[in-house]
């Protein structure tokens, strides 16, 4: 991994370096300075703040974060929960895993103003196994955390405000960054989605009222505290205030973490990362993550934000931008896509089982030049049949970018069909 | 299990709200111990956890870190995803089958080595990659993952 990001603005100013990772250091970069800040506002002066900076989830579905905090009901005497979601598996992300490692304390910072606005009572970090050292980072916060004094009973001097965190190791499933599959998970299920309504709000983990934040969304929260709304929204879009840490994949001269403003053209992105590698020309972008459909290069001037996005029928997701040059044989793109979400799907809605299983089938079919006429028909009714009408938004997600490949790129699929092999010689192996 | 795994599960039960909560980071314990979850330690767990050793399965089954059999002595996985496969992941998981005389998903025969592909390890910007042992290995070419292998006792 690399210590950090190409490009920095607030979020990775400190990252690299050694003693930010440390409590010290991050107190002498200005850390708790956010929090303390909060303290001096009622909880809900502080969700209306977060609302009014207009932060949006960076998890993958964008929903305005201080909203969400407002939906913790007030009065109510059950214990109130966080969850912190760092399962980060969607295909080409890798920014939560760079923030784990490298600003473990901003991350807290955020989950205790959380804490202080929703009177939350305890959080939960939810890590995705796999993240050995991520986990190690974060426990050592944590740990560090409680030797001085800064978790447990009254909390930064404030008299009755309590707050535990508990670091939890996922292990090894993808669906459990879907919140609710996430939250079966954490009380020693299955990670199989929950049905909606309730919703995490009113009935989470352990059946207590809980709100989901992804990690990076956390981690923003203190800037917002300690140095204004104003200034929050110097950075990015009128609708998607801030920045966020694009993660830059696939056929690029210098792939890696930038971070920069949400609403960066695609093309400084892409830039940024060195161009396409080999001087060669680009034939597709992921904007999103692997579950978002794909753009083409007559996209390039899109900004990367959620607003503008969807406007192309796709949507910003993780930030993580996958690029593809000319080489690249979109059939085979399309078999390690529908693999994946094959072998992921919890099982429990038909469609998603028995769709996910049938495209694979039909892709791999086709990409081996096996495929009939009727095939690519079929690919394209498939995800019709899937779309809206599952449990959780798996299905949808299975479904988008093999509709976007078809859109875009329909002659790569006809080309095999037609020739019965594969007219990109120099395409990645499979 | 030994006694002292059995005090670690007592431990975590004030982290969560319910017991059952402590599942997972029980298995990864008891994994710890074994190596894997067979059966037996399977009924262990159940009777701890007061529910039924089936729903302990369904639990180990569904995740992938788990394991209910014997595994090799090391385990190499390969990420194989879109980012890794557009910058040489299959091309290595071949070499390195083709080193160990083994598919993906399969163990050698002396029990060394474990191999399997895995999907995205968030790892994609210092792709391609591979989990040996728990330890991101990145920015792979094939010499390098065949020098990792080796000197795997
Ligand atoms: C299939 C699926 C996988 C998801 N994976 C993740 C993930 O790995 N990490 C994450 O933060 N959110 C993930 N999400 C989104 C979460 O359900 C949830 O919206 C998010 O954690 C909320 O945090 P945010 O509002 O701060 O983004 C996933 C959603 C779906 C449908
Ligand atoms: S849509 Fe797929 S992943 Fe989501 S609950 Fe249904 S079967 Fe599971
Ligand atoms: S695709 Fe291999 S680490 Fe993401």
């Amino acid at each position: 991994m690399q210590t950090e990001p190409y490009t920095k603005l607030y979020l990775s100013e400190h990252y690299g370096n050694e003693a930010f990772r440390t409590l010290a250091g991050y107190e002498a970069a200005g850390g708790f300075q956010g929090l303390r800040a909060a303290l001096a506002r009622d909880p809900e002066e502080v969700t209306e703040l977060v609302k009014s900076s207009g932060l949006r989830g960076r998890g993958g579905a964008g929903f305005n974060a201080g909203l969400k905090w407002s939906f913790m009901p007030k009065g109510d005497e059950r214990m109130k929960v966080l969850v912190c979601n760092g399962d980060e598996s969607e295909p080409g992300s890798f920014k939560d895993r760079m923030i784990m490692q490298q600003g473990p304390f901003q991350i807290l910072e955020g989950l205790l103003i959380a804490a202080w606005a929703t009177g939350a009572r305890r959080s939960y970090i939810y890590i995705r196994g796999e993240y050995q050292y991520p986990i190690q980072c974060v426990r050592k916060a944590v740990a560090e955390m409680y030797d001085k004094g800064y978790l447990g009973r009254d909390v930064f001097g404030e008299p009755g405000f309590e707050h535990d965190i508990v670091v939890h190791s996922g292990a090894g499933a993808y669906i459990c960054g879907e919140e609710t599959g996430l939250l079966e998970s954490l009380e020693g299920k299955k990670g199989q989605p929950r049905k909606k309504p309730p919703f995490p709000a009113q009935h989470g983990a352990f059946g207590l009222p809980t709100t989901v934040n992804n990690i990076e969304t956390f981690a923003h929260v203190p800037y917002i505290l300690s140095r204004g709304v104003e200034w929050f929204r110097g950075f990015g879009t009128e609708k998607s205030p801030g920045t966020t840490l694009f993660g830059v994949s696939g056929h690029v001269e210098r792939p890696g973490l930038f971070e920069l403003p949400l609403g960066t053209p695609l093309r400084e992105v892409i830039a940024k990362a060195g161009g396409v590698r080999n001087n060669r020309a680009l034939k597709a972008v992921i904007p999103g993550g692997m579950s978002m459909p794909v753009l083409t290069p007559s996209d390039l001037d899109v900004p990367m934000a959620e607003e503008f996005l969807s406007e192309r029928g796709t949507h910003l997701g993780t930030g993580g931008v996958m690029v593809m040059d000319d080489t690249t044989c979109m059939a085979r793109v399309a078999c390690v896509i529908s693999y994946f979400f094959r072998d992921e799907s919890c099982g429990q809605c038909t469609q998603c089982r028995e769709g996910t299983g049938w495209i694979h089938k039909l892709c791999e079919r086709i990409e081996a030049g096996r495929g009939r006429p009727r095939d690519l028909e079929l690919l394209e009714s498939v995800p019709a049949l899937m779309e809206g009408h599952t449990i959780c938004a798996f299905a949808d997600a299975a479904a988008w970018p093999i509709k976007g490949l078809l859109r875009h790129f329909r002659s790569d699929f006809e080309c095999h069909i037609s020739e019965g092999s594969c007219p990109f010689p120099e395409s990645f192996e499979l | 299990m030994k006694p002292e795994t059995r005090k670690k599960i007592d431990e975590l039960f004030r982290h969560y709200p319910e017991r059952r909560g402590a599942l997972l980071p029980a298995i990864y314990l008891v994994q710890e111990e074994f190596g894997y979850v067979g059966p037996e330690a399977a009924r262990e767990l159940a009777e701890i956890f007061e529910i039924a050793p089936v729903a302990v399965w369904e639990v180990l089954t569904f995740y992938n870190m788990f394991y209910t059999e014997p595994q090799g002595r090391h385990h190499v996985y390969v990420c194989t995803n879109l980012p890794c496969s557009l910058r040489g992941a299959r091309p290595l998981i071949r070499c390195l089958e083709e080193r160990l005389g083994v598919h993906a998903g399969e163990t050698t025969a002396d029990g060394r080595i474990t191999l399997g592909h895995e999907e995205c390890l968030g790892s994609c910007g210092t792709a391609p990659v591979m989990r040996v042992d728990g330890v991101y290995h990145e920015n792979l070419d094939l010499e390098r993952a065949l020098a990792i292998v080796d000197q795997l006792d």
